[in-house]
């Protein structure tokens, strides 16, 4: 198990990756209210062209920096740079792992085939200094800002938090709620796994009881 | 620094102050089926889309665009040896890919190819390179998706190189360096138009502008809106890299028929049935009839419906994104040819001159060449 440090609540939101899905989220946690860095691979300044356009008010920082400010991380690079990555930079932190396993889509990435644990338990036992929740992954990043509803709507759309950590999951939740959705927790990363590529709610904006009507039915469904 | 050319003031109609407005349609050989819904052969369905592109010139289509495709759905693996039998039964349309694969390909082929066409079409041929939403080149090929990134920067830095002119000294790691390589056949009036379709990573946006690339947004689900951003970062881009400003285009896929039912009722189904088989494969859930209502309402991302309905989104669209060019992506595996023949009249006849008219008649158009850097 992990052994890093949940803190009270988040404020300040750092996302590494700045692809497809990482400024859509960085955008959508900024419209929140939450304090919200973004790093990429490279230097800051080629970054902040990117963030002053598509994501004003987020602020481009190195990934060590960026990091080390933050009170909950979001990984949304490309899973097949993941094993690049240095599990040191996030210890001890709370980290949101956005990437998903998709080879049909995106290729084979050997750290991840044929294992029978989630992407998610594979991610958190290189990284076994932080704590990792499964979420932000599973709803198609073209319509997650559209997706969004106010806390009351009747047709509000379910996002799935994955965690083994019950109080990392719940601040994790907030996170999601706020931010416009609904968090459907699941009480462990292996749960997670119906959140991944090929499970019955990937790609899906559901409600909660179609969320819920959609994970039961899974084995009728495929 | 810029020069004063790229604070031309806006003009109050068109869409672009620079740019002509251009109305395009692609393909990407969709598998067509007859009248009684049997599937016509790959090599039939080749053979109409040369004479869609024939039709396409006739109803006053400004491009037609075949996209690279490597399936039974989608049987259209050369879309540029199908482009040349279109450029030599046209005169004034420009054709083109949409896309042509660059990462599994070699760009010097490409250059090439595409040059040759230029060539036999007279100065009418243009690329648009991308990924496109089919993976099956990678093992095709034998490339690897995960190195998809890689190959495709460097191979659109090589292809920058090869599109100026002249000999090529060029260094990689993905494929053999040149050095003061002569690459026939020279075009007559310099590079042809060379587009970069993005999806949804303004790095990609911004590595269009890096090279000197338009830019193809190809939109293809969600609000087209949110798009925009891309445009003014991809003119904001261009002026940090010293560039002048490029055309952008938008690419999304629709139908047209004579009323808003028809089209809904010949699409559907055959959206929903490629979707479906998408879905398996690839393991994502499948979208509701809802999630398709959004898609083709006002401010979804599918064109589908009667002349004077895709007309209206067309324009407003265009006018959102800051964009001079559209194509419309038609036809739907499981089509007839009599109802895409339809849909490119249709297009050519009411769409177009439609969306000349809406753009002309509108007023203080808020391009993304306003905004102050």
């Amino acid at each position: 198990m992990s052994s890093s440090v949940i803190p009270p609540s988040v404020r300040r939101i750092a996302i590494l990756g700045a692809g497809h899905v990482g400024p859509v989220i960085a955008r959508l946690m900024f419209e929140a209210g939450f304090e919200v860095m973004i790093a990429a691979s490279g230097s800051p300044e080629t970054l902040e062209l990117i963030t002053q356009v598509v994501t004003p008010g987020v602020e481009a920082r190195w990934a060590a920096d960026a990091v080390a400010a933050a009170d909950a991380v979001v990984l949304a690079i490309p899973l097949h740079r993941f094993p690049a990555l240095d599990p040191g930079l996030l210890a001890g932190k709370l980290v949101v792992d956005a990437m998903n396993y998709w080879a049909p889509a995106d290729g084979v990435v050997p750290m991840f085939q044929g294992q029978e644990l989630s992407s998610s338990e594979i991610v958190q036992r290189r990284l076994s200094q932080s704590t990792i929740i499964k979420s932000l992954n599973q709803i198609a990043y073209q319509d997650l800002e559209d997706g969004r509803r106010p806390a009351a709507a009747p047709d509000r759309h379910s996002i799935g938090v994955a965690g083994d950590d019950p109080d990392a999951a719940s601040l994790v939740g907030g996170i999601v709620d706020r931010i416009g959705y609904d968090p459907f927790l699941l009480d462990s990363l292996s749960a997670g796994r119906v959140l991944q590529p090929g499970g019955p709610v990937f790609g899906a904006l559901l409600t909660r009881s179609e969320f819920e009507r959609a994970i039961h039915t899974t084995a009728v469904q495929r | 620094m810029t020069t004063s050319t790229t604070k031309t003031p806006r003009e109050a109609s068109g869409t672009s102050p620079r740019f002509p407005l251009e109305l395009g349609l692609d393909t990407f050989g969709d598998h067509e089926h007859d009248a009684e819904d049997r599937p016509l052969s790959h090599a039939q369905t080749i053979r109409n889309v040369v004479e869609e592109g024939v039709l396409a010139e006739q109803v006053g289509v400004d491009f037609f665009g075949i996209g690279e495709h490597h399936t039974d759905d989608f049987p259209m693996p050369a879309a540029d040896v199908v482009l040349a039998a279109i450029a030599a039964r046209t005169k004034r349309i420009h054709i083109g890919s949409a896309v042509t694969v660059l990462s599994s390909d070699d760009p010097v082929r490409v250059f090439q190819r595409f040059s040759t066409l230029n060539a036999i079409s007279n100065g009418r041929a243009e690329v648009i390179l991308g990924r496109g939403s089919s993976i099956d080149s990678f093992p095709l090929f034998g490339y690897d998706l995960a190195d998809y990134e890689d190959l495709f920067e460097e191979k659109a830095n090589l292809f920058a190189e090869l599109l100026k002119g002249g000999p090529v000294t060029w260094q990689g790691n993905l494929r053999p360096s040149l050095k003061d390589q002569d690459v026939v056949p020279y075009t007559e009036a310099g590079p042809f138009p060379a587009w970069i379709g993005v999806g949804g990573s303004p790095q990609s946006v911004v590595r269009a502008a890096h090279y000197g690339f338009s830019l193809m947004l190809a939109i293809i689900g969600g609000s087209p809106a949110r798009f925009r951003p891309f445009s003014q970062l991809f003119l904001q881009a261009l002026e940090r890299f010293g560039r002048e400003p490029l055309p952008i285009g938008v690419h999304s896929p629709g139908h047209v028929a004579d009323t808003d039912e028809k089209a809904l009722e010949e699409f559907w189904p055959r959206w929903l049935q490629i979707i479906t088989k998408m879905s398996r494969v690839r393991g994502f859930a499948i979208p509701t009839e809802e999630s398709f209502k959004f898609e083709v309402g006002p401010r979804g991302a599918l064109f589908i419906g009667s002349p004077e309905t895709v007309a209206q989104k067309i324009a407003a669209n265009l006018k959102t994104l800051g964009a001079n060019r559209f194509d419309l992506k038609f036809g739907m595996p499981g089509l007839s040819p009599s109802s895409l023949m339809r849909n490119i009249e249709l297009y050519g006849t009411k769409v177009i001159p439609r969306v000349r008219e809406l753009l002309a008649e509108s007023t203080g158009v808020e391009l993304p060449i306003s905004i102050p850097t």
